[in-house]
């Protein structure tokens, strides 16, 4: 005789703790080992240049300023695309939240776990990440250890509204377009490789609606030392599009798997 | 009727401007194989959905293990099986794996799920294939493997849907073996649909034909045979448009003739008697066979089309 399980979405974390068990080698590779990458070309040697002409960025190296930018980009476009593609293989592909939405997890549930569990990868690459770049000298202050949380509410920002609009889909054609339209030039232009202060002003706010530049800025913050009250409000941004996603996916999920 | 294990009255399934199950009425009592028997299209998965409390109802009262299906889905799937008629098996997991998270969507403690997933694996002969990949695996062992997930929770009521279409005769058998010996040994009660009607007269007790979303006819195979078709059916083809008009008026004294396209098929409990007057009053067939009457014949006669329609 079985009975309802407790914590449902819990269960449904831990079917992706065990499916990534089998894969992490691939995912190891593009959520920390590229942004570490990146951050030996941009924050060493683009930051040689840029410090040696200009003397660094808002007072410090180039290296420090650019370590929280890659931080908060590296781990919102992983997680988009980690919102996007899998999840509509669980739909349709492969079709396993049907499977499971027959068991006792309802649809909210799923949607739940699946979330819960790209932010416990965020949580794993950021501190990985994070760990690279501190012994690299991009993390001045002690409070660098809030970034991983920062990193993580910034990533189901975007993670948490991009899965609930893929359950509205019946291909995968869009995304790239999303990809290419919004989050690689948000990964660009949110204040991660130069201030936001730098564009026109006719562009700023596009940057100062978008999430990542919340994130970015929470993670600076945070590596620098300097966290003031405008964290507040970066925190309850990024905590609102976090609500509105989960509001719609419990919505999109339920509608695609319990029509 | 409170010990009815899923019970249905007016049960409505709409989407949109389609309806899919149009206010029918059944129950399944504990214990019994039941099923529905139509076409593609019937509104037999849909009416499964609902069962299986993946899919509101509409309209009507729907209820399962004597809970209410709108309001107690994740109590009601705890104690149900299901499979589904697409393989949505997790091929990112192996095949032990596929039962083991599958056990822990309902909650059960690690060591339990292992020793059944074990016994499963064996039962279903995929004993080998533990630590396999799930996609190489052929159709027939998906489908063996699937209603071994089904069964990981030890279900009260097995949900099967189209559960052996595609799938080759050696197999489909096994498979109707495995769940005789699974109502025999632990008592677990089927739903089933399927449009191959030797598949209900083989497993089911009782069932309902559905066409366009409602119940035509219900019974055990045997007594909707009896009552809509015959025990027996002559199937005649004529060489001549004139020879075939002919029989059907002369044959009427030996039984219901129904016209089939360019065939008349006899129903009668004296088929001797049908061939005999072929032969006495000289009408050229081209073919003429004799055989038990089906579900398929109920079918055509209340529908007025074939099954694989």
């Amino acid at each position: 005789m079985s009975s309802v399980a407790d914590l449902p979405a819990a269960r449904v974390v831990e079917r992706e703790a065990r499916a990534f068990s089998k894969l992490w080698r691939g995912s190891v590779f593009s959520s920390v080992l590229t942004p570490v990458l990146y951050l030996g070309a941009m924050g060493l040697g683009l930051g040689a240049l840029v410090d040696s002409r200009n003397g660094g960025v808002s007072g410090t190296s180039y290296l420090i300023f650019v370590t929280p930018g890659l931080l908060a980009a590296g781990t919102t476009i992983s997680a988009a695309g980690e919102a996007m593609w899998p999840i509509m293989g669980g739909f349709k592909w492969g079709r396993q939240y049907h499977a499971i939405a027959a068991a006792v997890p309802s649809p909210g549930d799923i949607y739940d776990g699946v979330i819960a569990w790209r932010g416990c990868l965020v949580a794993l690459s950021a501190s990985a990440f994070l760990v690279v770049a501190a012994l690299l000298g991009g993390v001045p202050s002690p409070w660098g250890v809030l970034a991983v949380p920062a990193a993580v509410l910034g990533a189901l920002a975007i993670a948490a509204p991009l899965a609930a609009y893929v359950a509205t889909r019946e291909s995968d054609v869009s995304f790239v377009v999303i990809y290419r339209v919004a989050v690689f030039p948000l990964f660009l232009f949110s204040g991660t490789f130069f201030p936001v202060s730098m564009l026109p002003d006719s562009v700023r706010w596009l940057v100062v609606i978008s999430p990542l530049w919340h994130t970015v800025e929470l993670c600076r913050g945070a590596t620098t030392g300097h966290i003031g009250w405008s964290a507040m409000v970066h925190v309850a941004v990024l905590a609102g599009c976090v609500v509105v996603g989960r509001w719609w996916g419990h919505r999109t999920f339920a509608r695609r798997l319990s029509p | 009727m409170g010990a009815a294990l899923v019970e249905a009255r007016g049960l409505t399934k709409r989407f949109d401007d389609r309806v899919a199950v149009d206010g029918i009425d059944f129950a399944v009592e504990p214990g019994e194989a039941f099923g529905f028997l139509g076409p593609n299209g019937a509104g037999k998965s849909s009416t499964m959905r609902m069962v299986g409390c993946v899919s509101p109802p509409t309209a009507g009262e729907l209820s399962v293990f004597g809970l209410d299906a709108r309001r107690e889905g994740p109590a009601i799937r705890a104690r149900l099986g299901v499979v589904p008629q697409e393989d949505n098996l997790d091929t990112e997991l192996s095949v032990l794996d596929n039962l083991i998270i599958y056990g822990r969507y309902f909650g059960l403690p690690h060591r339990a799920i292992r020793t059944r997933a074990t016994s499963l694996l064996e039962f279903m002969q995929l004993g080998d294939r533990a630590s396999a990949r799930v996609d190489p695996l052929s159709g027939g062992m998906k489908r063996r493997l699937t209603i071994a997930r089904a069964l990981i929770n030890q279900p009260e009521l097995l949900l099967l849907d189209e559960p052996t279409t595609g799938l080759d005769p050696q197999v489909r058998h096994l498979l109707w073996d495995r769940l005789y010996q699974l109502r025999r040994e632990s008592g677990v009660s089927l739903i089933l649909t399927t449009h191959y009607m030797d598949e209900a007269e083989q497993l089911c007790d009782r069932l309902v034909i559905m066409d366009d979303g409602r119940i035509v006819a219900e019974g055990s195979p045997a007594a909707l045979i009896a009552q809509h078709a015959a025990r027996d059916v002559v199937e005649l083809r004529f060489a001549a448009d004139a020879d075939r008009l002919r029989a059907a008026g002369m044959l009427e004294r030996a039984g219901r003739v129904e016209p089939a396209g360019d065939r008349l098929l006899i129903y009668t409990d004296a088929a001797d008697l049908v061939l005999k007057l072929v032969h006495d009053e000289a009408l050229t067939t081209t073919s003429v066979l004799s055989r038990r009457g089906s579900l398929e014949d109920v079918f055509l006669i209340l529908t007025g089309r074939s099954l694989e329609d």
